[in-house]
Order: C-alpha cells, then structure tokens, then sequence
C-alpha cells in the first residue's frame, strides 16, 4: 500500500495517471468521433446506435460515471503537477527563447480548459438538452429519439457550430501534443519508435480534427439536411 | 644542507617487490579503522578513488574540492584512454612489457619499483572501473576493445568513446557518492585549502577557505592526502582548467615537503593553435587521432597554398619519416618537439606559422567517413567549434601545448611525502611518470594510487598513530590559521592597477618562451631574472577587489598566481639545474646531431628534489639516486 | 566587436538582483563567450569594480561548470556548453541577456553562479553501482553487446551542467536523472541494484522540488552533450516498474 501511495505522489506516478486518463479519453474521443460519423449514413444507423447505447442502461452509467471519474483525474492531478512546476522556478527569466516546445505543447493547459468548458457546453447542448429543451422531445418514426434531427438543427445553427469546430480545434491540438507525449510518460518510446508517436500523433489530431469538424460543415454546407 | 632522500623501496626482485610489501604493511583492524580522519584534498581520479575506497574500509574521510562538484574535477577532460596490462589482444603484451614501455617513454627517469607497482595493478583497475559501471568501448562480440596509442606497439588502451576521463572520473565519483551517502566521508565542495596544518613535523590538518562565505577555517586528521593535481597553469595557457592551481603542493612545499622534479612539464603534441592574445586556455585534441591522422608540413618554407592544393610529393611527413617504425605514434616530447622544429624552419601552417597538418584524408578513404566520425566524432566536433573548419575535408591544423606535469611532490614507495603523514597522489606526485610520461597512463597512475595503492600503504603511518590525532585547538592550528589570513588580507590590501590575470599572462610567457618546449642556459637565466621582479610587483601593483568575507573570484585567482609567480621560479632553477636533456625536459645545449635528447645518466640519474630554506633563500637540491636493477638505460630511440 | 550586456548582478544569496547594463568593447570574433567575459572583467577590475562572478574550469566542454542563459537560452545560441560558444554568433552591436540558470533547486549564490548541489545529492541517493575497490572480477567476464554498451554510453555522457534543468519550463530534471538511470540500466552490471536505484533517486529528485515533466523536450534541445529524451521514456518506464515489483515483492 504504501509503495502505491508514494508512487502517486511522485511526479512519474502522477504523470502515469494524467497519461493513463488521456490514453482512456483519447479512446471515448475516437469511439464518439466513430458513432458520430454515422451520420453521413443517415438517420436510421444514427438513431439505431443511439437507441443502442441508451439500452445499455445501468452499464451507461457506469461508462459515464468512469468517463467522469476519468477527467476529474486528469484535472486534478495536472493542476498539482502545474503548480509543482510554477513552484519549481519562483524567480522566472527576464527573456526566454524556446528551441523545442511546440505550440500545442505550451497551450495543453489553456486548451484542456477550454476542452472543459466545451464539454459541459456540448453535455448541456446534446445530452442534457438544456440549450434547446425542444432536442428532448424528437422522435422518428419508430419511436426512437431522433439524434439525427437533433444534430441537423444543432448545427444549422452558425453560431453553434462555429464554437463546435473551434472547440474540436482545440480538442486536437490538445491532442498533437497529448497522443505522443503519452506514449513518453508511458514509457513506450524509444529512439526507433519516437518518430511514430511524434508523426503518428501529429496525424492522429489531424484526423480527429477533421472527422470532428466535418459535421457542421457538412451541415452547414448542406451535404447534410433533414 | 641536502641529503641523499631514502624511497624506501623494498628489497627483493623487482616483480616480488609490492608482494613483499603489501605482506609486510602494517594492517588496521577494521574496528580501529573508524577512529583515523583522513583528509583527502582534491577529488579527481586519484582523490575520489582514494576518498571512495578509504571511506569503504571504514575510515572518516573528509574530501575537499575548489569545483562545486567532486566530478568536475580536471580529471574529466582526458580524452583517449586508460592503459592496462590485460594482453586482450593476444599481441604479446604483459606487466613487463607496460613496465618497460612507461620506464623508457619516461627516459629512465623514473622509480623502477613505482613503475612496475603500477603496471602491476593497472589489470584491476580496468576490473573495478568495468563492475562500476564505466562504458568502456565494446566489441561486437561484447568484449572490451582496444586501441594502440603513442610510445607503445601493442594495443592496451582502453577506452570511452573520446571521453575516457570522464567515465573514469564518474565511475570513481559514483564511488565516492555512496560513501558520502554512507556518512563514511564527508565532501566539502566550493572549498580551497590553504595551507597545511604540521604538529610535531607530522601533517595533522590543513586550513581552508569556504568559496562561498570566505569563511577561513581548520580541518584536523590522522593524515593528509593531497590528490591536488599538476602545475601546468604556471604557464597560464595550457590545457588544464582554469582552476588548476599548485597551491595546495606550494603550501606543503613552504612547510617543507620536497618538490621533485618541477622541470619536466609535458607539452602535449596535438593542441589547437593559438587564436589571440585574449585566449585564455588552449584545446587538447586526443592524441589518439595520431593512430589515424598523418603529421605534415609542406617542404617548401613559407607555402601559403591550401592543403589539399600541395601533392603528396611536396609534403613532408616529418614523423613517418623520422621514426619510421612508431611513425606518428612516437610519443609525446618526441612529436611535440618535431612540430616546434618544422615551424622554427619555416614550414608551419596558419595563422603565424604555428601550426602543423594532422590529416584524415587517407584514413577517411581507408575507414570511411562513418567509422571516422564514430572513433574521433566528438573531437571533430570540438575542432569545428574552435576553428570553424570541418576536419572530414581539410586537415586539421594542431600545435603543441602543455598538458601534464610530470614533476610534483616527492613520495617515497607508500606515496608519503618527507613530512610524515602527508601523502600525495596522482598528478601532484613525481613517482611514475620520470621525464615523460606516456599516453593514457595519467588515468592509470591516478586511479593505481588511489584504489590500490594507498589503501594499502597508508597503514604503515597510520598504525602507530591511534590516538594522536590533535584539535584544532592547538596552537599550530590557529598559527597557521593566522598566516593564512594575513596572506589573504595583503592581496586584499594592495588596490594596485593591474588585473591577476594579467600577471599570470606575464608569467605565462616569461614560461613559455625561456623553458617551454625547448630550453637553455642562457634563456633560463633570462626567466630567473624576470620572474623575481614580476612577482615584486605583483605584491605592490595587483588588484584584487572585493572583500575576503563573500566569494570573491579574484581572491582566489590571486592567491593562486601569487604561488605560481614563486613555484615558477623552482620550476626554472630546477631546468636550469639539470643539466642535460631527458624526455620533456629539452635542453638546447644537451642533443645529439639529429636532435635527439642528450641525457648525461653520469650525473643526472637522479631525482631532484627542493626543499624550501624560507623566503628569498635559495633552496636545496636534495638528490635520490635511480637504480636500474631490471632495465638498461639506453638511448631512447623510436626510429 | 562591440556588444550590450544584460548582466544578473547579485551580492549573494539572500541580496536582491538585477540585470544591469554593462559594455564589452573590442572583443574579437574568434574569442569564446567566456573569454568576452574575462575581457570585461578586466575593464571592470581596472575601473575598480567588481568582476561579474560566473563558473567555469574546463573550457573545453566537458566538465559541465559553465552555465549560464545567454538571450534566453541554456548555454547560449550554439548547441554545446557556454564555453565552446564562440562570439563569431553573435553580431556587432547585440544586445546580450545573460542570466543565471533558474530554478528553485539552484540557489543563486552570487551574480551568474549557482549551487547545483541538488544534482549530487540525486547521485548520492542511487546513481552508483555498488563495486568495493578490489572484489571485481576480470573485465572480460562480462560481455556486454556492444549495442547495449554503445547505449549505456550515449546516457553516461551527461556532463551535470544543469542546462536542461534550466531550459525546462517547468524546472525539471528528469533528463539527469534519465541519463543516469538509463545508463546504469542498460549494463549487466547494473541490474542488482536497478529497482532500488529507480526509487531512490526520482524519489531524491522529487524532494529536492525540481519540477514535472510536460515533454517539452526543451531539455533535449540544449543538451551540450546530446542525451536524447528516450533516456526520460526509459525512466518513466523504469520508475514504474521498480514501483510494482516494490510493491509486490
């Protein structure tokens, strides 16, 4: 017990936890982004994939409570590690010169915050229906609710979506430098295998950032109508 | 009065003799051991080796280093490699022929029983450094490679990529690291020692200063080792650091340990040349680059075309055709004074003519570029850096430069100097190396000493000692505590115009011009004439500013030039003294028609060792005869 | 050349700082950083000030004392140590910041110089192989593949300059302590004390307050002696392992 307990407190512990929680989120990201594109399949796989997971019931609740669990650890656990490291260097540099760090490296922070807000906008918007209460009350013709209807109107909306492909922007380049920063922390790199994380995770972001961003766009563009 | 010094060799054939010894030593029980201090000055390889294994008996041991870590000692930036007897090659090697190889690179100058001791244990210590974790070079089948390097025709090196100093000296600080972790020593960075403490004529302390705080304070022990390192700094440019200094051997000197030998100074044959007056070190380039880079010069005096535009019929590759048998591989003094003889004539390259080729073409087209930059990569990194010139297309250009001393305090066979507790290892001694000491072998006498040689040797002193050590309450102590603050409030006091450096600059060059690579009797007299009043006004002219009490760069740099502008003038009488021509000791007036080294064995096969007769008095040559029981002295030919 | 200095000037430890201008006239190009400095030090000195206090020994690149952040960088524009830096980078007339290496773990003691006594004490606590002077067995015994060995010497490069510690936005060390886990890890020799050494010293690193690592890899980038971030890969790897089997067993 207590060598587990020393180990999360260390900064490789803590740092396997953010990695292990990102690892888990990147697999919702890619899950969702992979039942969302059914929609260019139409409303029937859409609506029947929905239906799908509500059945799922109990279980549902116990993958949102572990998504939940999941990002509450991934936060809790950066912000210590942040403040560790504001902690680690009181007195700063009067000019700093970066050589290395990328762009989406130095922004993890503020895009995993806005990733956040994003979510519990997107929650409130398609899970919870707090935006438009009329999302709710949608069905098809069988019955089911009528996820495809939803997303159409959702996104016809320019603002809505225009905040969606900004967020999914962030999402990815949160993502650019999380993918091959995890396999790092992970311990799973090595000379021969970096260029595969680095590359590999540059167009993992790229390809999130596009499945993502397609909805609207299609939407917007009218590939996608009612 | 000068008397005839006893080593205290011991008696028996030559490869029975450290047996012998070592059976004869006397023993501390381990219970005991913990009550000895021992204080160890300096944490190179001799000094953290020492500190590391004395600590693993069981003794206290305090280390002391003016770096503000024990691994950034100088003995880090020895490049190519560590030599041992292992006969890995099957190429006819053995203790013997190591034994003869440093005897005679050394022109029969040196101790035959040090030397054949340190052949002798040069196999463990390659053992010790490999379980440490050292990584040294390796075969493809995992076994450990080797290399040949100057003055030998067998392959013995060991090595770290260019880097061997380094590994070694981080093999022996992890050592000392876990004593440290142990509680077994105690290390003391950011600290210079001043002044050595004698009570009752037996080293029982030294004073030191605390480079942070200023702080003057006293360390009591048992017994004193000083693993401070070579004086090459006397001749301000050399490839030591900038914190080598002599202090800690001068200070000894001054309360009456003997410097033996101060004239032979190893000037180093592949060095990057001299850019500017502002240059304030110069640059060693391994001389393992002469197993596959060529030495030359054009033959025509003043050739201004550009290397590659001279034919290979209008070269001269002076030392394949001096000594076609070692080639470019005769040793040091050998090919550094070959260089200084071409430029002399004319023929030198670059900027001042102070230059030589050192050339890869043949070796790029014989090996490959690849295997090139893997042996030699870094250094032609380094070379780049300098210069601005890439060595995988034009030859280098390389001068001479110093790099070792060979001369130090004198020690008899358990590495004690004449004061009795005061023990001196690696560098800052005089006992292996004679005139000239041979490549890679300055890590093997540092490691040999340190791990193998005075954990055995110091029991003689210390067994009849228990319970002598004194406080530093005593007298003694706060006398020599006082003379070392008085000093450093004089240098503090004098508020003159001119910088430390500047007088190191000057003493640099009276050195280097009247007894660098080549000296005589008249340039000599020159530098024992300019010296004295050098030094008069640094005591009236030098400014030192700041205070004592704060870390004060300048206090430390002047204390240590102040030693240096006496212990230069020892070094130049020593020179001066010695009349004939013996490995890096080059006397103009003693060489044979080819320009070889005339040594006169009738008169000089001896050590020279000073002794200090107090300030202004002229010092003592004190003489200890060599014998050779085993080997012949001859004529040192590399032909 | 001529150049304008930014200069941290500090008393001591416990006296505020500031950067204060200072010029340096006629340096030559061929001269190193670290001559410029000792150029200015002299005017400085004749002039009865002070000279800028910063380390250095070796001035060839590989004892690691010199530091210093010139123009925000560890070591400076070229990709070695402060000392093989050479004023042909720079251009006539440059403003030049020069900072010391900041971070909690090293103290400023005086102007440029800082105590990396942190980095010894992570050594202390595990960066050894336990090997009593005399109980070694003969070399060969222990064939180490040369892959292996080559590797182990990559890692065992590090110099202890701390640059990366002062490049790191967060003030890390896991490159140092990377190198020196990797390299006692990838030899046979290293294997008795492998898990124990893993604990000791991140758990040292931690203490010490150095801080986490985000890969950046800024550390890389100005390593003078080039030990890649795999060596950080490996410790993670490392410490982890150590930390179930020490928990198991």
């Amino acid at each position: 017990m207590n060598s587990i307990s020393s180990y999360l407190s260390s900064s490789i512990g803590r740092k396997w936890i953010v990695a292990l929680t990102g690892l888990g989120l990147f697999g919702f990201v890619v899950g969702h982004l992979i039942g969302n594109l059914q929609v260019f399949l139409g409303p029937e796989p859409l609506n029947r994939y929905a239906l799908f997971l509500q059945s799922l019931g109990e279980l549902l609740w116990v993958i949102r409570l572990g998504l939940l669990a999941m990002v509450v650890a991934h936060i809790v656990f950066t912000i210590k590690l942040r403040m560790e490291n504001r902690a680690a260097r009181p007195v700063g540099y009067a000019v700093t010169n970066r050589r290395a760090a990328t762009f989406p490296a130095r922004m993890m922070t503020l895009s995993g915050l806005m990733v956040l807000c994003f979510i519990i906008f997107h929650l409130l918007h398609f899970t919870a229906h707090k935006i438009d209460p009329s999302f709710a009350h949608m069905t098809d013709a069988m019955g089911r609710h009528d996820v495809y209807r939803m997303l159409i109107l959702g996104f016809q909306s320019k603002a809505a979506s225009t905040f969606y492909i900004v967020a999914v922007g962030l999402l990815a380049m949160h993502l650019n430098h999380g993918i091959g920063s995890l396999f790092q922390t992970l311990g799973l790199n090595s000379a021969k295998l970096r260029p595969l994380w680095e590359k590999g995770g540059v167009a993992l972001s790229w390809l999130i950032f596009l499945g993502y961003a397609s909805i609207p766009v299609a939407v917007l563009t009218g590939v996608l109508k009612l | 009065m000068s008397a005839v010094l006893d080593s205290k060799i011991p008696t028996g054939p030559l490869s029975q003799k450290w047996e012998k010894h070592k059976f004869e030593s006397k023993l501390i029980n381990p219970a005991n051991r913990r009550k000895y201090e021992i204080i160890v000055v300096g944490s190179g390889l001799a000094g953290a080796s020492a500190a590391a294994s004395l600590g693993e008996m069981g003794y206290k041991v305090k280390c002391f280093c003016y770096q503000d870590s024990p691994r950034r000692a100088h003995s880090i930036a020895a490049q190519g490699g560590i030599n041992a007897a292992k006969n890995y090659q099957n190429d006819g090697d053995s203790v013997q022929r190591l034994f003869y190889d440093t005897i005679k690179g050394g022109d029969f100058r040196s101790r035959e029983a040090n030397v054949y001791r340190l052949a002798e244990v040069s196999a463990a210590i390659i053992d010790q450094c490999v379980a440490q974790g050292v990584p040294f070079a390796r075969e493809y089948g995992g076994l450990l490679a080797n290399r040949s390097f100057g003055g030998a025709q067998v392959s013995r090196t060991f090595y770290a990529r260019g880097q061997t100093g380094q590994q070694l000296l981080l093999g022996a600080y992890s050592a000392l690291n876990r004593q440290i972790a142990e509680k077994t020593v105690e290390m003391f960075p950011r600290t210079e020692m001043l002044d050595v403490v004698l009570v009752d004529g037996h080293a029982k302390g030294i004073v030191v200063r605390d480079m942070v705080t200023g702080a003057i304070t006293s360390h009591a022990a048992d017994a004193v080792l000083l693993c401070t390192g070579g004086y090459g700094n006397v001749f301000y440019l050399s490839t030591n650091a900038k914190g080598c200094n002599v202090t800690a051997s001068w200070r000894a000197y001054k309360r009456g340990a003997l410097m033996a030998n101060p004239c032979y100074t190893q000037i180093h044959p592949t060095c990057i040349p001299v850019a500017g007056d502002f240059q304030s070190k110069l640059t060693l380039m391994s001389e393992s680059l002469r197993n596959d880079g060529r030495v030359w010069v054009p033959k025509k005096k003043g050739d201004n075309r550009k290397p590659h535009e001279i034919p290979d019929a209008e070269r001269d590759y002076y030392l394949e055709r001096k000594y076609p048998s070692f080639g470019n591989l005769a040793p040091r003094d050998i090919s550094s004074r070959s260089a200084k003889e071409a430029c002399d004539d004319g023929r030198g390259v670059g900027p001042g003519g102070l230059g030589v080729y050192l050339d890869f073409a043949d070796a790029i087209k014989r090996l490959s570029e690849p295997t090139v930059r893997e042996r030699y990569g870094n250094l032609f990194d380094m070379y780049h850096q300098i210069t601005g010139e890439n060595a995988y297309q034009q030859p280098m250009r390389i001068y001479p430069a110093v790099h070792y001393t060979m001369g130090g305090l004198w020690v008899d066979y358990d590495l004690m100097s004449n004061i009795p507790g005061l023990f001196v290892l690696g560098e800052a001694n005089f006992s292996d190396h004679g005139a000239n000491r041979l490549g890679a072998s300055a890590l093997m006498q540092g490691l040999a000493d340190g791990y193998f040689v005075l954990p055995y040797t110091i029991g003689n002193y210390l067994a009849p000692q228990i319970g002598k050590r004194p406080t530093t309450d005593r007298e003694e102590f706060k006398r020599t505590e006082a003379d070392v603050r008085a000093r450093t409030n004089r240098l503090l006091s004098i508020k003159g115009k001119r910088t430390v450096d500047h007088f190191h600059r000057e003493l640099g060059r009276i050195m280097w011009d009247y007894c660098g690579m080549a000296r005589s009797e008249k340039s000599l007299q020159r530098a024992l004439a300019q010296i004295p009043p050098l030094r008069e006004e640094f005591w009236k002219n030098v400014n030192v500013p700041g205070e004592g009490e704060a870390l004060n760069v300048s206090l430390e740099k002047a204390g240590r030039v102040a030693d240096f502008l006496e212990f230069g003038e020892l070094l130049c009488l020593d020179a001066f003294e010695r009349r004939e021509s013996c490995g890096g000791h080059f006397r103009e007036e003693f060489q044979y028609p080819d320009g070889e080294a005339k040594r006169d064995d009738t008169n000089f096969q001896h050590v020279a060792a000073w002794g200090f007769n107090g300030e202004g008095e002229k010092p003592t040559r004190n003489v200890e005869p060599l014998v050779f029981e085993e080997v012949h002295p001859s004529v040192r030919s590399y032909k | 050349m001529n150049l304008h200095l930014k200069v941290w000037r500090q008393k001591d430890a416990k006296s505020p700082g500031q950067l204060v201008p200072i010029e340096a006239r006629n340096i030559p190009e061929d001269a190193s950083f670290l001559e410029m400095l000792d150029i200015v030090n002299d005017d400085l000195t004749v002039k009865g000030e002070e000279p800028i206090a910063f380390d250095h020994d070796c001035r060839e690149g590989i004892c690691g004392t010199c530091s210093l952040s010139i123009n925000g960088l560890p070591h400076g524009p070229s990709e070695t140590t402060t000392c093989q830096l050479y004023m042909r980078k720079f251009k006539d007339g440059e403003t030049i910041h020069v900072e010391p290496f900041r971070a909690k773990t090293f103290p400023v003691v005086r102007d440029l110089i800082v105590d990396r006594s942190a980095f010894d004490r992570i050594q202390q606590a595990g960066g050894f192989i336990t090997a009593r002077a005399g109980s070694a067995q003969d070399a060969n015994c222990l064939p180490v593949p040369k892959v292996a060995a080559d590797a182990a010497m990559e890692a065992a490069a590090c110099i202890g300059c701390g640059a990366c510690v002062a490049a790191c936005p967060n003030a890390s060390a896991m490159l140092f302590v990377g190198a020196k886990v990797s390299h006692l890890a990838l030899l046979p020799q290293g294997q008795a004390e492998r898990t124990s050494r893993a604990l000791k010293m991140v758990r040292t690193m931690d203490e010490e307050g150095f801080g986490n690592c985000s890969n950046y890899l800024e550390c890389e980038a100005v390593c003078p002696a080039d030990i890649p971030a795999s060596v950080i890969a490996r410790l993670n790897r490392e410490y982890t392992v150590a930390s179930c089997k020490d928990a198991v067993c």
